[in-house]
């Protein structure tokens, strides 16, 4: 019942967005000369502003004329590919930064060291760093969709490197003295104490890095020109939007709804994890 | 260095402690000032006194969960470091410091995995310490699920899990509401002298160093020193003493000393140091 009534919110709010983008169009297109007066900030017609019953259709339409697969199909299927690229670059990020929030909490000196060139490395452009990187794979074994794996691994690791050292960190100095009294090692401290106790901050960042690596994959696949995935998809549809800009904006919608998805992935994998304290957290 | 232990030994032997906080800074503060203090094995023994007299302290220096500054401490005739290192004590904190992720079983069990006991042997231990404390059904529940009087009982089985020789209390029924501190004090008069366990118990409250006694250390705060040592007359512990006589003698005498200690301190100054903030959380 309840969830039923979340989705109808949902929908709604879906609903009324779509309601305002529709009236913004009619109002513009009932005012003004063909694309709306030149004094709203985006003009109304068909090819900037598409029906949004128009980007619905493109779904179901062929990808291409002559082309018997859909949009929709097709754009599933870049958007598995995109998947794949983002999980192993998530999984890279995931392992890099609680590797980094392990070291960094063994170590006082890393720990002061490590955590500015740890925050500058997110203020450098993706853009700029996402060529250098594909260059350099390829003067490796690396393929180009493993470097655009890198590539989001990059954008994933900082928030499980931030949260995850904060995490390892939250035990109340009774629980470490606890585990010092039982004379354990400091990784018998970090299995049965700090890493249970860190999930709580775990969680969120995997959550945030999950759609962190979509993000990074799409970046990486236009930048390193990267066949076969949503980032191309978008670059392609952006080249020909004059001829159908509801396929720009249904690939859009596409690599929105990824997003999602991998966030309730990870949404899924946090209930799983959490079980044990589940009226706690409610 | 005897390694054999024979009825004489002492079960803690403190000789000439001091304890210096922050010691070589201009922040030194000196928590405790020269500490004699022998503990027979089978003793129960609390310490009191007003807050800054140091009994966390050398609670905490027993534990090797500090470091000392001069003198000797020793558990069983060896280091309190080894002491610590064999598992010769079990603590127990104001706080019950369960792991919620833990179920109540597991969280006795705790120590016996550190120790390295097979999954058979630590279930059978876990439940033989359930039915001693009394929650035999509660096994597999989640801490959060426990009243504070319950929780306070795990954390006495966890303590006493791996049948330490001592156990170090820290105030462990301080949050409890007065009845059932009452009978958590009855019930820890019945379990030490089931397992037959020496106790170093740190209390503010008067009448549960009298009841649960042979001796009472009443410490002086700012340095922290012995003022004097109470020894409670044996009796049998039961309910009915703390209406008895004998039992408000012994309260009084207490509450005298600790008139007279506070006689002694010029003003309420700077707070106590806390001592599972400074040094232990290293």
């Amino acid at each position: 019942m309840r969830r039923l009534s979340r989705l109808l919110a949902i929908a709604a709010v879906g609903l009324a967005l779509a309601a305002v983008w529709e009236g913004y169009k009619l109002i513009g297109q009932s005012i003004g000369p063909e694309g709306g007066p030149s004094w709203l900030p985006v003009a109304t017609d068909d090819l900037t502003m598409p029906h949004t019953w128009d980007i619905l259709a493109a779904f179901v339409e062929p990808v291409q004329r002559g082309r018997s697969e859909t949009l929709a199909v097709f754009l599933l299927r870049s958007a598995w590919f995109t998947l794949r690229e983002a999980a192993l670059g998530f999984a890279i990020g995931a392992i890099v930064g609680l590797g980094l929030a392990l070291i960094m909490l063994r170590s006082r000196f890393l720990d002061r060291g490590l955590v500015p060139w740890i925050n500058i490395s997110q203020t450098v452009p993706l853009i700029a760093l996402a060529p250098i990187v594909v260059t350099w794979g390829r003067t490796t074994f690396l393929s180009d969709t493993q470097a655009v794996s890198l590539i989001a691994a990059y954008l994933t690791f900082f928030p499980v490197a931030v949260n995850g050292l904060a995490g390892l960190k939250s035990p109340d100095p009774a629980s470490v003295e606890l585990m010092r009294s039982y004379a354990a090692s400091w990784w018998q401290t970090v299995i049965k104490l700090r890493l249970p106790a860190a999930r709580a901050y775990l969680f969120p960042a995997f959550k945030l890095a999950a759609t962190l690596s979509v993000v990074g994959a799409i970046v990486g696949e236009i930048s390193a020109g990267v066949r076969g995935g949503l980032g191309r998809v978008i670059l392609d549809f952006a080249g020909r939007y004059t001829t159908g800009p509801e396929k720009l904006y249904a690939a859009v919608v596409a690599a929105g709804l990824l997003g999602l998805f991998v966030f309730w992935l990870a949404n899924l994998a946090e209930r799983r994890a959490m079980r044990g304290r589940a009226v706690e957290l409610s | 260095m005897e390694s054999t232990t024979d009825a004489t030994e002492p079960a803690v032997a403190i000789r000439g402690v001091v304890k210096v906080f922050g010691a070589g800074t201009d922040e030194a503060l000196t928590a405790i000032d020269g500490i004699d203090l022998t503990i027979a094995p089978g003793e129960f023994v609390s310490l009191i006194g007003p807050s800054g007299c140091g009994k966390s302290t050398l609670l905490r220096l027993i534990a090797d969960l500090l470091p000392l500054t001069g003198g000797e401490i020793s558990v069983f005739g060896k280091s309190a470091e080894a002491g610590r290192v064999d598992q010769d004590y079990g603590m127990a904190f104001q706080s019950a410091g369960l792991f919620d992720w833990r179920t109540v079983a597991a969280n006795i069990e705790l120590p016996l995995e550190l120790m390295g006991w097979s999954k058979a042997d630590r279930r059978a231990r876990s439940a033989e310490m359930l039915e001693l404390v009394k929650l035999p059904e509660f096994g597999d529940r989640y801490p959060w699920q426990l009243s504070g009087g319950m929780q306070q009982r795990v954390a006495i089985a966890r303590a006493l899990a791996f049948r330490p020789r001592l156990l170090l209390m820290d105030e462990p029924f301080g949050a409890l509401d007065e009845m059932t501190r009452e009978h958590m004090q009855n019930e820890l008069l019945a379990i030490v002298a089931d397992l037959d366990t020496t106790v170093v118990f740190v209390t503010h409250s008067i009448p549960e160093a009298a009841f649960l006694s042979d001796r009472v250390v009443v410490l002086s705060p700012r340095p922290g020193r012995i003022h004097s040592i109470v020894d409670v007359p044996m009796q049998a512990r039961t309910a009915e003493l703390r209406e008895h006589s004998e039992f408000f003698k012994t309260a009084t005498e207490i509450r005298e000393a600790l008139r007279a200690v506070e006689a002694t301190i010029p003003s309420a100054g700077a707070p106590e140091p806390s001592p599972s903030t400074g040094e232990a959380a290293e």
